[in-house]
């Protein structure tokens, strides 16, 4: 038996030892491919996967490491789940980087049950809870999403310059929601702004009108709608219309979709909302780069995966290490100024300049800027609604 | 004219709302409290039952629309009702052979039933996101208001408007219809009388020459009418979404059990009285007191009894007290 053990042990060391120079890495891709944002999950994995493989074919990454992405269930609500599925990547397929996860709520879970204790960096494309910009992560945390925090500030610049100084507040209530609508009011008092009221909202419920007569008894010039589109959100938009409690609404990221055209048409018109997007180049050639690979690159929060995996390679061949420890350190140089600007394909020449010692600043897809504790500054899209139609108006 | 603005304030967001939203449940419950008070068990499948035959109604209403058919200012899915009550019945009573009979010839005990009508729930659930998908379907046509609130402010001159909505109002005369239909059936036909009569003692009604099959049978039958008919006139004041209404059958159950398991009246009772808890206890009265009382006494708080966040709870409430005062609930049930 002793014997037995001893020459596992001489072939785990030797295999471990030629493994080191030629052998793939292995980045985990943990998003909610069941659960609320089942409908999402495709074209975020598949925009991550484009970009390991886009590195892998250059053979540039550490003089020709091939990379494998190894998917896992975050569920987006199940903690539990999420957790368990992490813990068998990185113990069971030895994954040295984490694309994930997507809804807050297990992004938290699985950064201090397993990304902490194992020293694993977790870049997410789309968790976007305030609370997550406080967590503690030993450097190893990084979002290409913003904070909602940011989008607060955005929807009252957006609302405030309209000049509208008093809405009423419905959130949904999870995470999200609760998150959103906080650092909103925050922002807008902050400004000058009234909140008459704040009331949350339960997803999938059978009736909103005390909800709506709620929110009309409050009044204000504007009813913003921090929900999801296809849950509770519509619900309280149609009730809203139908007993003329509100007429014009502001919405949130949550709730920005053709689904919201498709429901209300022109009944919202006037209506202006705020969702994250770019007009940056990058984005209209990861979108080009999407459709040459059959899946939609407009789909939200594919264009921050596909940056998430970019930045987490860019940082290994900048360190010349595919260590966490020692590659988390980087992550933030490749991403920000100075040095030459990586738009999304061409993360091979990112990699050569890296390789001869240069600087580069990730562009990307999504105009990454990493600000704060390794978070998006954010980059919003701000619409109306007008003769039944999403208008874009800019960005911010 | 403050006073009429408070009223006017207060139909819109309250009363209105509310009466519609009691007889959904109103006529949920009613088919709730059928199966208990004649098969003996709480059908847990029933608010699936409801998302089948709206369903059923939603696909004949498209075939409707697809031939050109149309109900004019109303909506189609009204003429697509016997269809989709059909479908459903059919359905019941197929599930019934092969599922309930089963337990009923084993004389099982009700909870056997309950847990096997929670079988039924996750099949028929699965059956109607197979069918139709879990995503939102619209499908009320014709004209949308009776009223709307820009239209009552034009021609009343108040500040508040006030918005009649079609399907609130087919909602409720549909619902009254019906009541008074079953309540003819019940206490005037031969059918009904044997209905009560198996209900109120089994063994005496089989003495007596009932043949037990054929209530069953009609209790089936009637309980798909009023499951497709409370489906689809929520379905079409609110929207058409599976999940929804699984959920439904939360406040149904609680309609049923407050009024009293088994009576119909208390069931009509009961979806009242939750409808009009929810909505009334969590509405702030700022505005309604704004126009009643003199300028100096204005409130500047919302003046909400509860926030909107305990609407739940307000049903269970309610459902807990009447349990613990009155264990058959407000019209004498049976015992739960």
């Amino acid at each position: 038996m002793r014997k037995f053990l001893l020459a596992t042990a001489a072939t785990l060391a030797t295999t471990a030892a030629f493994a080191d120079a030629h052998s793939p890495i292995k980045l985990g891709v943990v998003l909610g491919f069941t659960g609320p944002l089942e409908s999402l999950a495709p074209a975020m994995a598949a925009g991550a996967e484009m970009a390991m493989s886009e590195v892998s074919d250059s053979g540039m990454l550490l003089d020709g490491v091939m990379v494998e992405p190894v998917r896992a269930d975050s569920t987006c609500i199940d903690a539990a789940a999420a957790t368990s599925a992490t813990e068998r990547l990185i113990t069971g397929d030895g994954v040295v980087g984490i694309v994930g996860a997507d809804c807050s709520g297990v992004t938290g879970a699985m950064l201090s049950n397993v990304a902490v204790p194992n020293g694993i960096v977790m870049i997410s494309p789309s968790a976007t809870s305030p609370g997550l910009s406080t967590a503690e992560d030993n450097g190893l945390f990084f979002r290409t999403a913003p904070s909602d925090a940011r989008q607060g500030v955005i929807m009252t610049e957006i609302l405030m310059d309209k000049g509208i100084e008093s809405v009423a507040l419905t959130y949904t209530n999870n995470d999200y929601g609760k998150g959103l609508a906080d650092a909103f009011q925050t922002a807008f008092e902050e400004a000058g702004g009234e909140v008459t009221i704040s009331a949350a909202h339960e997803d999938g419920k059978a009736d909103y009108s005390a909800e709506v007569g709620a929110l009309a008894a409050a009044g204000g010039d504007r009813l913003v709608v921090a929900g999801y589109v296809d849950q509770g959100g519509s619900g309280i938009v149609r009730a809203s219309i139908d007993s003329g409690a509100f007429d014009t609404f502001h919405f949130p990221d949550g709730m920005i979709s053709q689904a919201l055209v498709d429901n209300f048409g022109s009944e919202i018109d006037g209506s202006t909302g705020q969702n994250p997007g770019t007009d940056s180049p990058g984005a209209k050639l990861y979108q080009d780069m999407a459709s040459a690979a059959d899946y939609d690159g407009t789909s939200p929060f594919s264009a921050e995966a596909y940056d998430a995996a970019a930045l987490i390679l860019l940082a290994m061949q900048a360190a010349g290490s595919t260590d966490p420890a020692a590659y988390k350190d980087s992550v933030m140089d490749v991403a920000n100024a100075p040095g030459e600007q990586i738009l999304p394909g061409e993360l091979a020449k990112g990699l050569q300049i890296l390789k001869d010692g240069g600087d580069i600043d990730y562009v990307g897809a999504s105009a990454v800027e990493l600000i704060g504790p390794g978070e998006s500054a954010g980059n919003y899209r701000e619409v109306t609604f007008e003769n039944g139609e999403l208008v874009v108006v800019g960005y911010r | 004219m403050e006073p009429l603005n408070a009223l006017v304030s207060l139909a819109n967001f309250v009363l209105i709302p509310a009466t519609a939203y009691g007889a959904q449940l109103a006529l949920g419950a009613l088919g709730v409290t059928l199966i208990y008070g004649i098969l003996r068990f709480s059908n847990f499948a029933h608010g699936d039952t409801m998302a089948f035959g709206t369903m059923a109604v939603i696909l004949t209403t498209w075939g409707f629309q697809a031939i050109g058919i149309s109900a004019g200012p109303l909506p189609t899915a009204l003429l697509a009702l016997p269809i989709g009550i059909a479908v459903t019945g059919l359905l019941l009573l197929g599930t019934d052979r092969v599922v309930y009979k089963f337990y009923r010839t084993k004389k099982a005990v009700p909870v056997t039933f309950v847990i096997a009508s929670l079988g039924v729930m996750f099949v028929m659930n699965g059956l109607v996101r197979f069918i139709i998908g879990p995503d939102d379907q619209l499908f009320s046509d014709g004209a949308r208001f009776l009223i709307t609130a820009g239209d009552f402010k034009r021609m009343t001159g108040l500040d508040e408007g006030m918005a009649i909505k079609t399907t609130q109002v087919i909602t409720v005369v549909v619902a009254v219809i019906v009541v008074a239909i079953l309540f003819w059936f019940l206490n005037r036909t031969r059918t009904g009388k044997s209905m009560r009569a198996y209900s109120d003692n089994e063994d005496l009604a089989l003495l007596s020459g009932i043949n037990p099959e054929r209530v069953v049978m009609y209790t089936w039958l009637i309980v798909a009418a009023l499951a497709t008919i409370a489906g689809t006139l929520y379905g079409l004041d609110k929207s058409f979404k599976p999940f929804t209404y699984f959920q439904l059958l939360l406040p149904i159950f609680a309609s049923a059990i407050v009024g009293g398991l088994g009576s119909p009246v208390g069931a009509i009772a009961g979806g009242f009285l939750i409808a009009f808890a929810e909505v009334t206890i969590t509405y702030p009265l700022k505005k309604v007191l704004g126009y009643l009382m003199p300028e100096a006494l204005e409130p500047d708080g919302l003046i909400q009894l509860l926030s909107t966040d305990y609407k739940f709870a307000v049903s269970f409430v309610i459902l807990i007290i009447v349990l613990l005062f009155r264990p058959t609930g407000l019209f004498a049930g049976k015992s739960v």
